[in-house]
């Protein structure tokens, strides 16, 4: 059942992809060139959405600036599923014992260090970089997708079918790739969206306070730095990158919800009746 | 035994953590020191400052100087402040700590009532509006939202100062401070914990005991605050024990909006002005700040659930 929810998060989501790869070959204006008598312009129909303190279009900039904030949650989605899964699954493989004991714990470990906390540590050590931003965001989705994919796991490993492949002869590693992983895929593509939009907002908090991208890398966040000390004189700049966030952040989640009910409609009556 | 357990996985997270902070800022390539003083310190200043911070001696001895120093409120000194790191941090913490705890206190009491109207009244009218509302504030960014309070209540209608902190010899001025950033703090924060104290709430209306006590007459309110609420109560303090952190960490950052003298800002002006030792002490005294929360907050469930107390 395709939901309400699934296509109005779809299209959401996928405007902003497109803007994001759309900005490689094509912005209204060169985020780079500055115009200082076209400095903080409201929105017309020259500059759809205004101008910035140095003249930039803003449009533009929200444009490449989506380019960072996809590229950034996405990529730390990928690490986190890329080493919380399999530790998840190896957990769950070895429910009870040593291995498991120390991955969970370790998990707890991680979940005491907010995002934040993790790339302050990086940049007292680096300096600021969008890298510090990855990882940082990528380190905090770790335990998230270690603790679903056990949880998800342990309850499969006591199924008929699983016996059977254990009848069979296959060993855990065999077992929990081809017949654990693609019965979670679907809580994991749910949980991925979700991991998704909570890494553009915090890239986008990191970017305010300056511990991710740095200039001249557009990046919403630190647009709306810019924006804070002008906001009464040029509130479009601050409005715009801020919608741009909800905008995305919403159609993410709402894509989440959607998926949840096509891959799991028994879900669907607690959630919604 | 359960607190036994608890405590003792809290002692073993705590000391792992210290490693791990104690690892990054001092082990991983780069000296401190030299980083402290920038490209183009001369190697003698390097070499009196490494020995100033004690860094010439051994790594080992050197973590049980600093983790012992934490034990005992001695932090060390601030390169840059030439001050204690403890008087740094124990001035902002009366900054950051209320201000979560504010947060936490609004985002509860927000969350709480619409979160059960949402679930007496599901699928009704009042639940749709009540899901958009919080799928909306999930997806707002505090310090965008807090900018925006700024202008209205502080710039515009001036019921409150825009920022600093005047300090709590006037305790109404300080609340006054805190305010504007406490509810930028709280609003993502009660959307998520309405959702799940809406969903927790079904989730027990649906079960066999509810009907029993519907069947003998109870009111579908009455039902919710004699039976209902208590159960749900496990996945919601759950969420409210894992907000303290989201809330300290979400503080750090509306700090900024506000200048608001807290930990955040002392952290940022560490990492300008390349202050190591206060950027170490201030992190592990967050992480310790969070696990001790989440430790507390298990120890709740022993309260709430008697099932738990083994």
């Amino acid at each position: 059942m395709i939901s309400r929810n699934l296509i109005l998060g779809g299209v959401l989501s996928g405007l902003f992809a497109v803007l994001a790869v759309l900005s490689f070959v094509w912005t209204p204006f060169d985020v780079e060139t500055l115009s200082i008598p076209d400095r903080m312009l409201r929105p017309s129909g020259t500059h759809w959405l205004g101008t910035d303190q140095l003249g930039r279009d803003i449009f533009s900039m929200l444009m490449v600036g989506a380019r960072t904030s996809l590229a950034v949650a996405l990529a730390s989605v990928v690490i986190g599923m890329g080493v919380g899964v399999p530790l998840g699954l190896t957990a769950a493989a070895r429910r009870d014992g040593l291995l498991d004991d120390v991955i969970m714990r370790g998990n707890d470990l991680i979940f005491a260090f907010p995002s934040i906390l993790i790339a302050i540590l990086f940049t007292a050590l680096v300096g600021p970089s969008v890298w510090n931003a990855i990882l940082a965001i990528g380190i905090f989705n770790i335990p998230v997708f270690a603790r679903l994919s056990r949880g998800a796991a342990l309850s499969l490993w006591s199924r008929e079918y699983i016996m059977a492949a254990r009848v069979a002869g296959k060993g855990a590693a065999r077992i929990s790739a081809e017949h654990i992983l693609p019965n979670i895929a679907n809580l994991l593509i749910v949980q991925g969206t979700i991991q998704f939009s909570v890494g553009i907002l915090v890239e986008a908090a990191l970017s305010y306070v300056g511990l991710g991208a740095q200039p001249p890398l557009p990046s919403w966040g630190r647009m709306l730095a810019d924006a804070q000390t002008l906001i009464s004189l040029a509130p479009h700049m601050a409005l715009f990158p801020g919608l741009a966030i909800v905008l995305s952040v919403l159609g993410l989640n709402l894509m989440g919800d959607g998926l949840r009910d096509v891959f799991d409609p028994k879900l669907k009556r607690g959630r919604a009746r | 035994m359960h607190v036994a357990r608890r405590l003792l996985s809290l002692v073993l997270t705590l000391v792992v953590a210290s490693v791990l902070i104690f690892c990054v800022i001092e082990v991983l390539p780069g000296d401190p020191a030299a980083f402290m003083l920038g490209m183009n310190a001369q190697p003698e200043a390097v070499d009196a400052l490494r020995a100033q911070m004690g860094l010439d001696a051994g790594l080992v001895s050197r973590y049980f100087t600093w983790a012992g120093g934490l034990l005992t409120g001695d932090f060390g000194a601030s390169y840059t402040y030439r001050v204690p790191v403890a008087e740094l941090i124990g001035d902002r913490v009366w900054v950051s700590l209320p201000l979560a705890l504010y947060a936490l206190l609004l985002s509860t009491i927000i969350a709480f009532p619409i979160g059960i109207i949402a679930a007496m009244r599901r699928g009704k009218a009042a639940d749709y509006g009540i899901m958009g509302a919080t799928q909306l504030g999930i997806a707002i960014p505090n310090f965008w939202f807090a900018m925006f309070l700024v202008v209205i209540f502080a710039i515009n209608l001036r019921w409150v100062r825009a920022g600093g902190f005047p300090g709590w010899e006037d305790p109404l001025a300080a609340i006054g401070a805190l305010t504007l950033p406490a509810i930028a703090l709280a609003l993502p924060q009660a959307s998520i914990l309405a959702r799940i104290m809406r969903s927790a709430l079904i989730d027990t209306l649906d079960e066999d005991y509810v009907r029993t006590a519907r069947a003998k007459g109870l009111s579908q309110g009455g039902v919710v605050r004699g039976h209902a609420l208590r159960n749900a109560m496990i996945p919601v303090l759950t969420i409210i024990g894992l907000q303290f952190s989201f809330l300290l960490a979400g503080a750090i950052i509306i700090e900024n909006v506000f200048y608001l003298p807290g930990l955040g800002r002392l952290l940022f002006q560490a990492i300008n002005q390349r202050d190591l030792i206060v950027v170490e002490s201030t992190v592990m005294l967050l992480v310790m700040a969070v696990v001790v929360v989440t430790f507390l907050v298990d120890m709740a469930y022993a309260i709430v659930d008697p099932r738990l107390r083994r």
